[in-house]
């Protein structure tokens, strides 16, 4: 601790994140997903809406990799093109339901009274549904497509974050240290960002990193119902609904996109439980 | 010359109930109080815990609004308990606040350069480089070391923790500290370097404190004049030698018959006043005096009428019936 030149706070929680082996093989995972996503068009051996009949219901080989589906597409390159899919559906869906789930807590939280009721109630409201249904109702309000799916999966999970955000505030905005902001005559939306914010950051960014994968798998679920990505597109979902009447004759059509899903969701998980512990300063 | 003139101020915190949030009553945190505070000066405000010292200092700062009365401030003379908001802001300046706990005074994802900048920034007296040499100056004048800036208050214990909470109140050259119980939380040996730190720089920048405190040893060295709250009022106000060697309450008596000896043989030959029983609670006050419960000089007089604040010599103040009677145990 003592050092000549002490740390930057970012200098000091990227040093914890990298000695943290979960993170390691978290940001591994994401990275070899981005990766492939990024180099897709050089990675992938065909194209992965090419359909070839004669080729059909074909086994793994030097040709197909990961063998053929019904129509005779090669899902290797379905499964490469399937993440830039998913990978911009988790995270447009994130970052849409973290933003609007923030605002609306931190609001809620912060200010209380009648706000925070009318807030609050109108996300019961939307917590009393499961939540694939009610994505399955916006979408179908919507129309069906990747990006009505992306906005009916952020509209899904903006009031978990809402009332995670809300009762971190509420703990925070009574302890001495925002009282000390106040007495400084700080105006509240500074005190907001900079004081009570930063340390709501913690809950949210476990329930992010799950987050994620959720979205990434509700997305694949609407798609799955053909509520989602068109017919046709590489999306997993999609892949493990056209593929799974060939399960006994293909198994790797329906288990490829299955693992795909797997991984690219416990890279996301692995890597958000790390980042917990490297911004939490009483962790050394 | 006068700084503060606090007059008759009340805090009265409704009991709600029910799902119409019916008011059913009032705790009067603090009932009634008034006193006034020198330039200079360093007045104590000592009392049990629930007797409304903390509710005071933060109603002082607007931190939390009064439901009445009124502090007159500085020489201009404003009363700050009528400002709005924004009217406020420039007084906020010249009124800081210390902290009980110093672990939850500090926010613990700012480093401490940024703790003690951010009263500065926020109301842009100082930036750039000017701010940092500031900060760097405002750590060095209660103990810490320069290369302290960039570590997080995790890393600090509480004595350091409590003397960057002193840096920050110090940064808008405030010229009154509210000080909440400010070494409570500390063991002793640091209290004693906590307050010589706080007596040391009242001399270096002439400010005068509102120094909260629940036992009298710790005011007894920092004090000009002591003010003693029970229940929400004040009972007895003068200059801290005349308090400390002739109590003029009861219950003042009771306080400072606790405040230990340094010679033990005093301390065993002295007699030792128990108070019987707990705070009364302050939604339901006693009739009459309010310490009359647990008084050991009590009559019916002081069952029936509440006495009133009422000078007894220069400068000494009580709001007790049997004052002139009592001779009362000092140190």
């Amino acid at each position: 601790m003592n050092n000549a030149t002490p740390l930057t706070s970012q200098q000091y929680v990227l040093r914890k994140l990298l000695r943290h082996r979960s993170a390691t093989i978290g940001a591994s995972i994401i990275l070899f997903f981005v990766i492939v996503a990024i180099f897709a068009p050089l990675i992938a051996t065909h194209d992965p809406r090419h359909a070839n009949i004669v080729e059909r219901l074909k086994g793994w080989s030097d040709t197909h990799y990961l063998g053929t589906d019904g129509v005779g597409r090669d899902i290797f390159s379905r499964i490469v093109y399937g993440t830039r899919i998913s990978l911009k559906v988790g995270l447009i869906a994130m970052s849409f339901s973290i933003g609007f789930g923030t605002f609306f807590g931190a609001i809620a939280g912060y200010y209380g009274g009648k706000l925070d009721n009318l807030i609050m109630r109108v996300m019961d409201m939307m917590l009393a549904m499961p939540s694939i249904l009610l994505a399955m109702v916006i979408v179908t309000i919507l129309g069906q497509s990747l990006t009505n799916a992306i906005i009916a999966v952020s509209i899904v999970y903006i009031p978990q974050y809402a009332r995670i955000l809300r009762a971190a505030v509420l703990k925070v905005r009574e302890l001495d240290y925002v009282v000390a902001a106040r007495g400084i005559g700080a105006s509240n939306g500074r005190i907001l960002l900079t004081t009570v914010l930063p340390n709501c950051i913690a809950p949210l960014i476990v329930q992010a990193t799950l987050g994620i994968g959720a979205a990434i798998l509700d997305a694949a679920g609407l798609s799955f119902l053909g509520l989602g990505a068109e017919i046709g597109e590489p999306e997993w979902g999609a892949m493990l609904n056209e593929n799974r009447k060939f399960i006994r004759r293909v198994p790797l059509a329906v288990t490829a996109p299955g693992i795909a899903i797997f991984l690219i969701v416990l890279g996301f998980n692995l890597l958000g439980d790390a980042l917990r512990d490297a911004l939490d300063p009483q962790i050394d | 010359m006068k700084l503060l003139q606090v007059n008759d101020l009340r805090k009265y915190f409704p009991i709600q109930k029910g799902i119409f949030q019916r008011t059913i009553g009032y705790v009067k945190a603090v009932d009634g109080i008034s006193f006034d505070v020198q330039r200079g000066e360093t007045l104590g405000l000592v009392g049990e815990s629930g007797c409304g010292k903390t509710t005071a200092g933060r109603c002082l700062l607007r931190l939390i609004p009064p439901t009445s009365g009124s502090f007159i401030f500085g020489e201009e003379a404003v009363d700050l308990a009528k400002l709005t908001h924004n009217e406020m802001r420039p007084y906020r300046r010249r009124i800081q606040m210390i902290f009980q706990d110093p672990h939850a005074s500090l926010n613990p994802r700012m480093t401490v350069g940024d703790i003690v900048g951010e009263p500065m920034r926020v109301n842009r007296t100082e930036k750039g480089t000017a701010l940092q040499d500031r900060i760097v100056e405002l750590l060095e004048s209660v103990g810490l070391r320069s290369q302290d800036t960039r570590r997080y208050p995790h890393a600090f214990s509480g004595g350091q923790r409590q003397r960057i909470g002193i840096a920050r109140a110090l940064a808008l050259q405030p010229e009154l500290i509210v000080a909440d119980e400010p070494v409570s939380a500390l063991d002793v040996s640091v209290q004693a370097q906590i307050l010589n730190l706080l007596a040391e720089l009242r001399e270096k920048f002439q400010l005068s404190y509102i120094f909260i405190a629940h036992d009298l040893s710790v005011v007894e060295h920092i004090s000009d004049r002591v003010a003693v709250m029970y229940l929400g009022k004040i009972v007895e106000i003068s200059d801290a030698e005349t308090l400390y060697q002739s109590p003029k309450h009861p219950y003042t008596e009771a306080l400072i018959s606790a405040v230990p000896l340094p010679d033990p043989s005093a301390q065993r030959k002295r007699e030792h006043i128990r108070l019987e029983g707990d705070v009364p609670d302050p939604s339901q006050p006693p009739t009459g005096c309010y310490f009359h419960p647990r008084c050991r000089y009590a009559t019916d007089i002081c069952k029936q009428e509440t006495p009133e604040l009422r000078q007894v010599a220069s400068g000494v103040q009580v709001a007790c019936h049997h004052s002139d009677t009592l001779a009362l145990q000092g140190v």
